[in-house]
């Protein structure tokens, strides 16, 4: 994809606008004039998924199910009012499922139609998840998809892949590392990486963060 | 439709490459791209099966070569000339020329974080009954339609288990065609990966896609 190619453009060189900068300033120039939109609206729309809503919140919805029984069986039972109980819904959220890893089975997210994702808990999803190399070999070769990752599975541990084909969305409860006993919530959700919740990382081992 | 946007399965885009420390947005141009998109569905009263079908609904090989967000700014341009909300000499000039259109509402900044909040959900009631159970085993049809869809090609033909009965919920390939919601109920269906790939399928591997009733046939 063209995406390092932009970034490494735009960040360089402000002053020499491309084509579709400029036709995306164009066209919210004419929508702001014709009343349809609401700049206020559309700087509050990025500030939020910019720097509000992201994998932090998914990381305290996992930390509070290792961390507390009955938490984790509300959120296996109905994911969406249990993640609701710590503020995060609505919009890509609407009905979200929560996946259990467990030493057999791992679990692993994809959307090969689109990019479906739950926002609410992991904020905007990242390039690669929307990449044709993601979407067109997470259902036919998960392991290998896993081994771009740096993720190895023992060969018995079953895969199951979530293609996101309607509004449902998944969140990945990966295992609680070994090493964790006795930790809070804060501490656990320092090891939550983004990735173990999609199904293409693990978390962080307890050696990593500093307690 | 059987665009390019139907990737499951495709060979030869190479590895899956993660960008270390990767920004939420790569250029100015993204944000404002990604928040009008969002902003316009409320004047323009457009649903989210209409805007996936803008994004794919383009040659395979022009989809295949544009970034996520330019798919995102070409449909948010082509629902708005279709809409009459806005026109192409508008976009080369930077400024309204023609007269405003009324719309029904306005996204202010007010609103945004209550209705982010509340989201779209698609569930609806019914007074259907659903035709098939947990463990049931059921064939994913073959249907091509030129509209849109959400059932996958590489699943197509090939049988599967039902693993839940989701709920009753607005039916794509309808809300896409401003058909109407159509609710249907909702399936989650397990297929094995020797079922769907032969002998280069992974035998440890299971592929689930949510799919609705109109899409499957007892097996």
């Amino acid at each position: 994809m063209t995406h390092a190619h932009d970034h490494h453009h735009h960040d360089h060189d402000h002053s020499e606008l491309s084509e579709t900068q400029l036709r995306v300033r164009a066209l919210e120039t004419v929508l702001t004039e014709k009343g349809y939109v609401d700049p206020a609206a559309l700087d509050l729309l990025v500030e939020t998924y910019e720097k509000k809503v992201g994998p932090r919140n998914g990381a305290r919805v996992v930390a509070k199910a290792w961390a507390d029984p009955a938490y984790r069986a509300r959120l296996f039972k109905d994911a969406t009012p249990a993640i609701a109980e710590l503020g995060y819904a609505g919009r890509q959220g609407e009905h979200i499922v929560a996946l259990e890893n467990t030493p057999k089975r791992h679990n692993m997210v994809v959307c090969t139609l689109c990019s479906c994702y739950p926002w609410p808990v992991l904020g905007l999803p990242p390039v690669w998840y929307k990449s044709a190399p993601y979407r067109s070999r997470a259902v036919s070769d998960p392991r290998g998809v896993l081994k771009d990752f740096g993720v190895t599975l023992p060969k018995d541990s079953e895969i199951r892949v979530w293609d996101s084909t309607s509004e449902i969305r998944y969140l990945v409860v990966p295992m609680r590392p070994e090493g964790t006993e006795g930790w809070s919530e804060e501490q656990l959700a320092e090891l939550i990486t983004r990735d173990s919740m999609i199904g293409t990382g693990l978390p962080k081992s307890p050696k990593d963060v500093a307690r | 439709m059987n665009g390019a946007q139907d990737l499951g399965g495709m060979h030869g885009f190479g590895p899956v490459e993660p960008e270390p420390n990767e920004p939420v947005f790569h250029a100015e141009w993204e944000k404002r791209a990604f928040a009008l998109t969002l902003a316009m569905a409320m004047p323009a009263d457009w649903n989210i099966d209409m805007s996936r079908f803008a994004r794919e609904n383009r040659d395979p090989a022009e989809y295949l070569s544009m970034s996520y967000y330019q798919i995102w700014f070409a449909a948010l341009e082509s629902m708005l000339k279709e809409r009459a909300l806005v026109a192409d000499d508008e976009i080369e000039a930077g400024h309204a020329l023609h007269e405003r259109k009324p719309v029904p509402r306005v996204l202010s900044s007010d609103d945004v974080l209550n209705v982010l909040h509340r989201g779209g959900p698609t569930e609806r009631d019914t007074n259907t009954k659903a035709s098939f159970k947990p463990g049931d085993k059921v064939r994913a049809k073959n249907i091509n339609p030129l509209t849109h869809t959400r059932l996958p090609r590489y699943v197509r033909g090939h049988v599967g288990t039902v693993e839940r009965v989701v709920g009753c919920h607005v039916f794509p390939d309808s809300n896409a065609t401003g058909a109407g919601e159509n609710p249907q109920w909702l399936y989650t269906v397990r297929f094995d990966g020797a079922e769907l790939w032969g002998v280069d399928g992974d035998p440890t591997t299971q592929v689930s896609v949510d799919a609705w009733e109109p899409y499957l046939e007892p097996a």
